[in-house]
């Protein structure tokens, strides 16, 4: 009696001291639920854990986020926002200017991501000024992938220009082997049509197209010669190419039936997944022309209510900046840390290269959004002209007829 | 019943009629392999390693059977940090399905009872108006319900999923009760109104013992529905309420990870099993259901 | 208090439902047709823009493209279904001994979810992988079966797929519809000596009428939702080739975050289904109160 007495009075204690300082919450929605991809976010849910934080898992695949963007707007609307989202690009100032989104300015600033994060990454982890964002990781999305042992049989190094490429890709044909492993899939089609129109356009006309869209950009004759292009590298594909998953074209590169790949950083997972080696298996390099796409995945914190969620927030954020998630998290995925003063020597050869190259891009100011990835522009616009590049693509169209519809789907997004 | 092979005995010769026996036998078998051929493909494909899928065919039967990927895919798979497979989710599925099968098989039941026999000035118009309502793409009411349901408090819960369900199940249900109670002769209620019984004991006792064919047909049917449903799923639940199919849609459509083609073919095949198994057990009595009335007009 | 009670039970006892399908169909519809007025983006929002969407929605040539899609879609996939569920239920009514198996068999895909039989769907199809490749590998080289990869045939291996997964239920329809015709009409029948398949033309599939609009409700019905199916197997390519109304709806509402585009998309289909539901209804009603 006495003892129950008296653990009842301690249980009292414990409930009103955890009222004064709010336990951390955080329910997170996010698409990452695959083997490599799911221990990666574990990681930081056993740091949030570790700082007292309790985290709810709330993960949904599919569509590389539309079925999570569709569960997040009937949250919305139902009043019941997740703590935390897997949000990127422009899609984060859409969210904030519906109002829902927190301000998490005063982590930030302690945490002074300005000094460390790229300035045009910073950008977009920016709402109105105030920091809305936490970015995870750069993906770099023109990566172009090869064989190593077939380039090698068939003399053939890296491409540097377009041109190298085509040549390369004919020798490759006329040998019997693929030139360039692909999916068919519109999301695949427009992968391809930037890392060319980086190429062609060059950085500053890609800005121009595809962040401004500016219409005399977007019915240039460089246009044209990008779609041009597009229908060279056509010819390269093997027949089957519909609707294959980017991972099945991968594991053709790897098995030899193919010569390169045209995909983001996800695809070394899979050649490393199979227990292949950077250099000396397979190699990587960045596609013809200057400039760097990249791929950022943020989280984003929405308008709860709560301290203990509102503590959740804030620990989040902290966490997923901070220097020891950002390298364990991107040694697991691929990609490489958001942060510029992490230390790269447990990263992979491919990974340095693209550490490297962010670097110097950020400097030249060639370091851009990528639009197939929805870094670059709003869901409507990016899509519209997604939808011309991938029937293009799919079809007999020619570029001129292609440039003409670019500009009017462009201009019927809005 | 139509009974026409055998009954013709003069029209043919008896080796005509062999022949004519063979060739619907093959038919038949046939048209078996094409429903089979994607069952055979998933199967196939659970059984092997994932070195074998990369390297070998896709549609060729395993070198060597392994059941790994139908453990990982119960108990072990991952659908986000967590990694214990489908098992927990299944449970959500079971606790959403089972509830929101019974209610909207009784509102069916009640409303076909009603339009049916009872009827009244507008019973038919309303009758029309809910199976319009089995036409509405759902894509067009996730936004409107995601409001109502936050307002009414129920977002992100299992009995909000269960409301969801039973609404968008009355068309069918009633369709499916009011076809099968249409072809009971009304003379049977006016009796028992002669004899003293009300509304609801004419149901209990006289109706719902002659419905358990048409029980079984919406039972089916709804059942399929709930179980397999993503959109609402994904849409109205929050942690700890997905359904099944969000954690099997988890496990085979991330886009940017590894992808485990034997854990998804299993995993898919376990999601489907409760349906797979209505379907076997209570196949024939489905389609004694709908002898029973249930599809003439 | 009880007599008018029991007079107004029955009402009663419909009015809930009634009330939901008004609130949650029709309200909905309502909302839906009033958010196409508007621009709304990421989520609805409420002042009204004129018809901007809907100009919006007829110059946009995928539109174009998912609207000729669902009416070759629709009509090959009713038909074909019916055709080949009857074929089926005709079949399985001649005393099959192994009915039971074979049924389950015919009947199942329904039971799937289309999340992963579209998986499977993808490699049978794919010519490198699947029916091609193995019919090649038997030793007919110019065998070809490419649909899936070619723009102008690949609906119809979205129509192909939609078949496997519907015409066992609808064959479970017939074979109902055929074990409740009258035996004695037949029995009469053949002993006037008239053929076995006059028996069936003139007798037996005339009196399913009701199971022919049954079927093509449940039918209509599934083509006009058919989304996941396009999504699983060719994700709407190659380009946007099998693209159709509900999916393109579902990527300006969910992917594009443009609302105000998928609600006029949303208008229309329901215009569409209006168009074709309505006289069955009618039809039916009318039917209804005569016999």
């Amino acid at each position: 009696m006495k003892r129950s007495a008296f653990a009842a009075v301690s249980t009292i204690a414990l409930i009103s001291a955890s009222a004064v300082v709010a336990e951390p919450q955080a329910e997170v929605l996010h698409w990452w639920t695959s083997g490599g991809e799911a221990k990666s976010v574990a990681v930081l849910q056993q740091e949030f854990a570790d700082n007292g934080g309790t985290w709810t898992d709330m993960p949904v695949a599919g569509g590389g986020g539309d079925a999570a963007m569709t569960a997040l707007r009937a949250r919305v609307l139902s009043g019941n926002a997740p703590t935390a989202v897997q949000l990127k690009g422009p899609a984060i100032q859409e969210w904030y200017e519906e109002g829902v989104l927190a301000d998490i300015s005063s982590v930030a600033e302690a945490e002074g991501w300005a000094d460390v994060l790229p300035a045009s990454i910073a950008g977009h982890m920016k709402c109105d000024g105030s920091w809305c964002a936490a970015p995870v990781n750069v993906h770099r999305v023109d990566w172009i992938w090869a064989n190593a042992d077939v380039l090698e049989s068939n003399g053939i190094a890296m491409p540097t220009t377009w041109d190298e490429f085509n040549a390369a890709a004919e020798k490759l044909a006329a040998a019997g082997v693929i030139p360039l492993a692909h999916g068919g899939q519109a999301w695949q089609d427009a992968t391809v049509f930037e890392a060319v129109a980086l190429g062609i356009l060059g950085a500053e006309g890609f800005h121009k197209a595809f962040v401004e869209l500016d219409e005399a950009t977007l019915t240039s004759d460089a246009m044209v010669a990008v779609f041009d292009q597009m229908r060279t590298m056509r010819g390269f594909v093997d027949a089957n190419f519909s609707g294959r998953d980017w991972n099945l074209a991968t594991a053709m590169v790897m098995n030899g039936e193919a010569a390169f790949q045209i995909m983001g950083d996800w695809a070394k997972g899979e050649f490393m997944a199979a227990g292949k080696v950077p250099g000396e298996d397979f190699l990587c390099a960045s596609t013809p022309g200057d400039g760097f796409l990249y791929n950022v995945d943020s989280f984003a914190m929405f308008e709860v209510d709560g301290e203990d969620k509102k503590a959740g927030q804030e620990l989040l954020a902290e966490l997923i900046v901070g220097p020891s998630f950002q390298e364990v998290f991107n040694l697991n995925k691929g990609s490489i840390p958001a942060r510029t003063d992490v230390s790269l020597d447990a990263f992979d050869s491919c990974a340095l290269l693209s550490a490297a190259d962010m670097q110097a891009s950020s400097e030249n100011g060639s370091l851009l959004p990528s639009y197939a990835h929805g870094m670059a522009l709003r869901g409507a616009q990016s899509g519209a002209i997604t939808d011309v590049v991938t029937a293009h693509f799919n079809s007999d169209m020619s570029s001129a007829d292609a440039v003409a519809q670019l500009a009017q789907a462009v201009a019927n997004s809005y | 019943m139509a009974d026409l092979a055998h009954s013709t005995p003069r029209s043919q010769s008896n080796l005509g009629r062999i022949a004519l026996r063979w060739l619907l036998y093959i038919l038949l078998a046939v048209f078996a392999l094409y429903y089979l051929m994607p069952l055979f493909v998933m199967v196939t494909t659970s059984l092997k390693s994932l070195d074998e899928i990369r390297t070998g065919s896709l549609v060729a039967l395993p070198r060597e059977v392994t059941f790994d990927a139908w453990k990982t895919a119960w108990s072990g798979a991952c659908t986000g940090i967590q990694c214990e497979g489908l098992q927990p989710y299944f449970w959500n599925s079971v606790l959403l399905a089972v509830p929101a099968v019974m209610i909207s098989t009784l509102i069916g039941a009640l409303n076909g009872y009603v339009i049916a026999q009872w009827r009244f000035k507008g019973a038919n118009l309303i009758f029309s108006l809910m199976l319009f309502g089995c036409f509405i793409p759902f894509q067009v009411v996730l936004l409107p319900m995601a409001r109502l349901l936050g307002m009414m408090g129920l977002a992100g819960t299992i009995p909000g999923l269960i409301f969801v369900h039973v609404i968008y199940g009355i068309g069918f249900t009633t369709l499916f009760f009011r076809n099968y109670y249409v072809t009971i002769p009304s003379e049977l209620v006016k009796a028992a109104k002669v004899d003293g019984a009300n509304f609801f004991r004419i149901f209990w006792s006289i109706f719902l013992p002659l419905s358990l064919p048409i029980i079984v047909v919406t039972v089916i049917w709804q059942f399929t529905q709930i179980w397999n449903d993503f959109l609402f799923g994904v849409s109205f639940s929050q942690a700890g309420t997905q359904p099944v199919t969000v954690a099997l849609n988890n496990i085979v459509n991330s886009t940017t990870g590894v992808k485990e083609y034997n854990v998804d073919m299993a995993a898919a095949i376990i999601a489907a099993l409760p349906t797979l198994l209505v379907y076997v057990v209570a196949g024939k009595y489905f389609i004694r259901g709908l002898t029973a009335g249930s599809v003439k007009g | 208090m009880s007599e008018w009670l029991e007079n107004h039970l029955p009402k009663m006892v419909l009015a809930p439902s009634f009330i939901a399908v008004l609130v949650f169909v029709y309200g909905f519809i309502g909302w839906t047709a009033w958010v196409s007025l508007t621009r709304s983006k990421l989520l609805p929002r409420y002042e009204i823009h004129g018809f901007i969407q809907y100009d919006r929605l007829f110059a946009s040539p995928r539109w174009d493209t998912a609207m000729n899609n669902l009416f070759i879609f629709g009509a090959l996939f009713i038909v074909i279904a019916m055709v080949l569920g009857l074929l089926l239920a005709i079949m399985l009514d001649q005393k099959i001994r192994t009915e039971g198996v074979i049924r389950t068999i015919y009947l199942y895909p329904m039971a799937l979810s289309m999340i992963v039989t579209g998986t499977a769907w993808k490699w049978i199809l794919n010519p490198g992988l699947g029916i091609e490749a193995t019919v090649r590998g038997w030793g007919f080289e110019n065998f070809s079966f490419d649909w899936v990869v070619n723009p102008d045939f690949a609906i119809y291996t979205i129509v192909l797929a939609a078949v496997w997964q519907s015409s066992g239920f609808v064959m479970a329809l017939f074979l109902a519809g055929l074990r409740s015709v009258d035996g004695e009409i037949i029995k009469a029948a053949q002993v006037d000596g008239i053929p076995t398949w006059r028996i069936y033309t003139a007798i037996i599939i005339p009196s399913m009428a009701p199971i022919f609009l049954s079927a093509f409700i449940v039918l209509a019905h599934l083509a006009i939702k058919s989304f996941d199916l396009v999504i699983a197997l060719t994700g709407g390519g190659p380009g946007y080739a099998t693209d159709l109304p509900a999916t393109y709806m579902y990527a300006m509402a969910f992917s594009r975050g443009d609302i105000g585009q998928a609600a006029s998309s949303a208008m229309i289909m329901m215009l569409v289904v209006f168009a074709i539901v309505v006289p069955y209804l009618y039809s039916e009603l009318r039917a209804k109160t005569d016999g």
